[in-house]
């Protein structure tokens, strides 16, 4: 049985792999936990849905992608504060169009692009981890210890804001700049798991494993920590089913935390659906759960 | 707007200047809150229209108005929070924005996402995070001084609880608490009082008079013209624009009433004058 695991792991491009596997599984779940707290889980989708453009833009010129790809994030978050300070537009449709084009516009480039080049549209779509390269496994090292230092370093100020914003905006800290900086961490952590997971599917990585912890825990570290190991376990099972079955990267490792999201929802000692005193009556558990339902509505 | 209402205000801060109350020591405008041409515009609609004030330490005050009279607008405004406002407001006769280190805000409690994961040390803390350097953890004393103020709201018991789980009082407290722990010269509340229990109320009204006795501004927005009316010492009535500013007795007149809410004013509100 071990045997099946270790031995892939002979192979360099399975180590490369592994490192960046425990990498953006760390990073995605500790930045994403920011994304669950404010409810801005749509952000990060817009986000990885517009670095695209700048990707292939970089691509194009012959640049580093994975700096095209940063900017292009940056400046798509950018443009939806600007729509929604300009315009009555809300802030939900402002990402809605802003990542809508910039998806557009990003598979157009790259379409175009492929027609002369050896580029694949689909592992920046959905990943392909066991492609990673020896540079590309040293970005993404690069790119996580920032993250996790300045997380770390901020802690107690990013707490407060994402908490709070007008509460810690009136005790002097400088908000604007808490949020730039968050946006930042966002789009490096999109942009360090494009290879992984790809732009489609980077959300599930972001949001479900802190979403999962917050089922299980109640402090926002802990959050982070209980979803960095959910995170981790996910990407390396999914890189280890992406070897055995050829699948995409991505779809692999958002199944495994998907499947674990649904386990806390059922089981959690404090949230979960199965462990709640009223499933003690006779009735069946779907029916009950499906009338709670209707009644809602 | 209202070209009768600026003599008005006008006239007011200089009452308030000259000839305020007799008891007050510290009446120079200096150790004050001057509030001067505040306007708040959200796109066409004015919701503030040159607010003058001149706020004085050691009194209770309350904002009161109908709903959407601009009563945490003005709030806001005073702090910077709203970006749409113009006018200035100083304290020590420097920009109080400059000052934020002096100020606690709490804001309203349906703002708030309680189901937020953290537990009621850790929202105590918060009030902490100003006085650490960025960077660094929070100090024995910080500790401490959050500890004695969540001691002082009575929620010592419930430090490890996660605020979701937490009565709607008992989650004003935690932000009274927070408050404390900043240990701030102004206190800013926005309705405070909302929704909350007989035990809570009590608490707060006796932490707001310990701070207005040790010196401190403490501004209450409150929309409720009920008993608790009592409670305070000045008021400032506003309607967009301020209709009236003084103390308690001098504001609660049935014209001001009037002018401030129309046909619609509670007839108890008189008689608590």
């Amino acid at each position: 049985m071990w045997e099946a695991f270790l031995e892939p792991l002979s192979y360099e491009f399975m180590q490369r792999s592994l490192i960046v596997a425990v990498l953006v599984g760390l990073i995605c779940a500790v930045v994403g936990s920011y994304l669950m707290v404010q409810r801005l889980a749509l952000l990060g989708d817009a986000i990885s849905h517009s670095v695209l453009p700048g990707l292939a833009i970089a691509f194009m010129i012959g640049a580093n992608i994975f700096i095209g790809a940063f900017i292009a994030g940056v400046l798509s978050t950018m443009a939806i504060a600007w729509i929604r300070a300009r315009s009555p537009i809300k802030e939900d449709a402002a990402m809605g169009i802003v990542f809508s084009a910039c998806f557009a516009l990003g598979i157009t480039l790259i379409t175009l692009i492929q027609r002369d080049n050896k580029i694949d549209l689909n592992h920046f779509l959905f990943g392909n981890i066991l492609a990673v390269s020896r540079p590309e496994v040293w970005q993404t090292a690069l790119i996580s210890a920032l993250v996790l230092v300045v997380v770390v370093l901020l802690y107690k100020e990013l707490l407060f804001y994402t908490f709070d914003p007008l509460g810690a905006q009136a005790a002097g800290l400088p908000t604007n700049l808490l949020n730039f900086g968050l946006m930042l961490l966002i789009a490096l952590t999109i942009v360090a798991s494009m290879k992984s997971v790809g732009v489609i599917l980077v959300l599930a990585l972001l949001i479900t494993p802190g979403a999962t912890a917050y089922l299980l825990v109640s402090r926002l570290h802990q959050v982070m920590i209980i979803g960095a190991g959910i995170g981790i376990f996910s990407s390396i099972s999914g890189m280890y089913l992406s070897y055995f079955f050829n699948l995409p990267s991505g779809p692999a490792i958002v199944l495994v935390v998907s499947g674990l999201f649904v386990l806390a929802l059922l089981f959690s000692p404090t949230h979960g659906v199965l462990t709640q005193p009223q499933a003690k009556s006779g009735e069946s558990m779907v029916w009950r759960e499906l009338k709670g339902l209707i009644r809602r509505h | 707007m209202n070209p009768i209402a600026l003599p008005f205000q006008a006239n007011l801060v200089q009452q308030l200047n000259v000839s305020g109350q007799v008891e007050q020591t510290c009446m120079s405008s200096s150790a004050s809150i001057a509030i001067s041409q505040l306007s708040v515009r959200y796109r066409a609609v004015e919701a503030l229209h040159n607010i003058n004030l001149l706020i004085r330490p050691g009194r209770l005050v309350g904002i009161f108005g109908p709903n959407g009279a601009g009563k945490s607008t003005l709030l806001k405004a005073m702090l910077g929070l709203i970006p749409n406002a113009s006018g200035s407001v100083t304290y020590h006769n420097k920009p109080l924005m400059q000052q934020l280190d002096k100020v606690a805000y709490v804001p309203q409690r349906s703002q708030i996402d309680w189901s937020y994961p953290a537990t009621v040390w850790d929202v105590v803390m918060m009030g902490r995070v100003q006085k650490t350097d960025w960077f660094r953890r929070f100090s024995v004393i910080s500790r401490r001084v959050a500890a004695a103020a969540l001691e002082r709201v009575g929620m010592e018991k419930y430090r490890d609880r996660p605020i979701g789980q937490l009565s709607g009082g008992q989650q004003q407290r935690v932000f009274l608490a927070r408050a404390l722990a900043q240990e701030p010269e102004i206190f800013c509340f926005d309705e405070p009082l909302a929704g909350i229990d007989q035990k809570t109320q009590e608490v707060v009204f006796e932490i707001f008079h310990e701070l207005v006795a040790a010196g401190k501004f403490v501004l209450v927005v409150n929309h409720d013209l009920g008993e608790t009316i009592a409670h305070f010492d000045d008021l400032i009535l506003l309607n967009q624009s301020l209709v009236a500013y003084g103390s308690r007795q001098q504001v609660l007149t049935q014209e001001n009433l009037y002018r401030a809410y129309g046909g619609r004013v509670l007839f108890a509100a008189g008689e608590a004058a």
